[in-house]
């Protein structure tokens, strides 16, 4: 019978960097397993739907080494999720090649296992049509035009599947995508520890340091038994305080109180915070709700088009006072240009302007009217085609830079901060999904591959 | 009548997965708290945020003295009208609102 789970979580995210003293300091406790996370939503859609990492592929390759090298000398396994971001399989795929190069490099041998996550449109529609599909609120329409643009769909992994490949032997462990909560869950469920205490200290540590008082310190150790569980930063100068701690519940969850999980429910209403010293905090009395069907949600990106973006900067005073003005006005003469030009004939576009300096962070929502010096104008235009956009980003440079309020006033010139003022971002993503999947086997399109290296 | 950010020692916003946008307040003592508590309703947050007040949630966390405003996104995070792809600067709105 295991009497405790220990496990060391690096940081948040593998490419941001952790304390390497911190790290040893966390090995010398002699933890079952090492869990960091790959990625996230958070970034924004274009690492789903263009299926690239947000990190280099360099940092990455660094830290996950330092990683390895730990993982080998204290022979515990190694585990992380959502692989390149966004745990597409090409995700998978790239920290495969970079696991076999460095242990090779090191003269490591070791048993990885890979978990694929991604789904197929196909797979998708069968099991909208078995009614296995449920939107969550709130969530995008299912269009067959939204459909026809969705490049990946990925279904974030509960515990089952990374229990499996722990079964098998696995010493490292490349998941896809999965909740930050899972990686870390798993082996303690292994272990029959406490479930309340099991997902609620994977939620606590799964920023790695976010729940202590210096959160880019990186290392954290949560500890988990039958009753509770214990978290304590491992970096010298982070300490976890029960209201660190608790605050970090409320960290990027809707709800405070509940957090819905593949196959239940983490509920921390009744959960207590104890300060055991000034370090670490012991918590007890979090529950685990069981749901009657398995669930997993889903996470998907479409194209929407290609982006290319101009930029400049407004600094004479009666342009800065008459800014709306001057952006109606633009706005009215881009648009007019263009369906006069040879561009009306192509597809659609849009055509929007961020007003730097007055509201391009809230918009509407702005209530300040402080008057800046200067101001920025950046605008965005999104067309079907990396061409189109390009052309009308070229046709609205002129009036960008020299757009006078009226007729009769010397024309203006604004500043351009870079010579060619537009760049061309090329694909544009959003957002598809924002839906569950039931599934009959909570492994059910979790495909493990096993190879030793 | 007393601006949020007075009577907070912190306030916090930040995306809660791409549809969703969660803002912590956390009050300090427990005279703010109950301040911030009392004044700060769904009305007043739908106002301000200009959304239906069926689109907020509100949370009481008594243990740490926090008031948790937590909304649906009128534009998806990354989608081409938001603003703001990590949602923290809704944070700000909240700072500058007036209770009593």
């Amino acid at each position: 019978m295991v009497q405790s789970t220990k496990i060391l979580v690096p940081s948040g995210v593998l490419g941001l960097g952790f304390s390497e003293d911190a790290l040893k300091e966390g090995l010398k406790r002699k933890p079952d397993i090492i869990a960091i996370d790959g990625g996230s939503t958070d970034s924004g859609p274009f690492y789903l739907g263009s299926g690239t990492s947000k990190y280099s592929y360099e940092i990455c390759e660094a830290e996950w080494q330092i990683l390895m090298q730990a993982r080998n000398q204290n022979n515990i396994p190694l585990i992380i999720g959502s692989c390149g971001t966004c745990g597409v399989n090409a995700g998978v795929d790239m920290m495969f090649e970079m696991t076999v190069k460095i242990a090779k490099r090191l003269g490591h041998s070791v048993k990885i296992a890979r978990i694929y996550c991604e789904r197929e449109l196909s797979e998708f529609m069968q099991a909208v049509d078995e009614s296995r599909i449920t939107a969550l609120e709130p969530a995008p329409d299912i269009t067959q035009e939204a459909l026809n643009k969705i490049t990946h769909i990925v279904s974030s992994a509960g515990v089952e599947p990374i229990q499996e490949a722990l079964l098998a032997g696995a010493d490292i462990i490349l998941v896809g995508r999965a909740t930050d909560t899972a990686l870390i869950a798993a082996l303690p469920l292994s272990n029959n520890a406490n479930a309340g205490a099991s997902w609620h200290a994977a939620k606590i540590a799964e920023c790695g340091a976010f729940c202590s008082t210096n959160p880019s310190s990186g290392v954290i150790l949560v500890e988990i038994d039958m009753t509770g569980f214990t978290v304590e930063a491992m970096a010298q100068n982070a300490f976890c305080t029960p209201e660190t701690v608790a605050a970090h519940m409320l960290y990027e969850n809707a709800d405070p109180f509940l957090l819905t999980e593949p196959g239940g429910c983490l509920d921390v209403t009744e959960s207590s915070y104890q300060a055991l010293d000034e370090r670490r905090v012991r918590v007890q009395g979090s529950l685990w709700h069981e749901s009657e069907s398995y669930t997993v949600k889903l996470e998907a990106a479409k194209l929407s088009g290609y982006q290319t973006t101009l930029l400049t900067i407004v600094r004479e005073p009666h342009y800065v006072k008459n800014i709306d003005k001057w952006i109606t006005k633009l706005s009215a003469i881009c648009n007019e240009k263009i369906r006069q030009s040879s561009l009306r004939s192509e597809s659609s576009y849009e055509l929007d302007f961020r007003v730097i300096g007055k509201n391009a962070a809230l918009g509407e929502l702005e209530f300040s009217v402080n008057m800046a010096t200067e101001l920025g104008v950046c605008v965005i235009i999104t067309a079907e085609s990396q061409h189109h956009a390009d052309d009308i980003a070229m046709l609205v440079n002129p009036y960008l830079l020299h757009l006078p309020l009226s007729e009769n006033e010397p024309m203006p010139t604004t500043a351009f901060p870079y010579s060619p003022a537009n760049s061309s971002r090329g694909a544009f993503y959003e957002f598809a999904l924002n839906h569950t999947w039931r599934l009959e086997n909570p492994c059910d399109g979790f495909t493990l591959m096993i190879d030793e290296v | 009548m007393y601006y949020l950010s007075e009577i907070t020692k912190t306030i916090r916003s930040k995306n809660a997965g791409p549809f969703w946008v969660t803002i912590d307040l956390f009050c300090g003592d427990d005279i703010n708290y109950q301040r911030v508590k009392n004044g700060l309703t769904i009305p007043i947050a739908a106002n301000h945020l200009l959304i239906a007040e069926n689109l907020i949630k509100r949370f009481e966390i008594d243990d740490l003295r926090v008031i948790k405003i937590s909304f649906q996104r009128k534009y998806f995070q990354g989608s081409r009208l938001d603003r703001d792809m990590h949602g923290a600067q809704f944070a700000h709105i909240f700072s500058e609102i007036q209770i009593n």
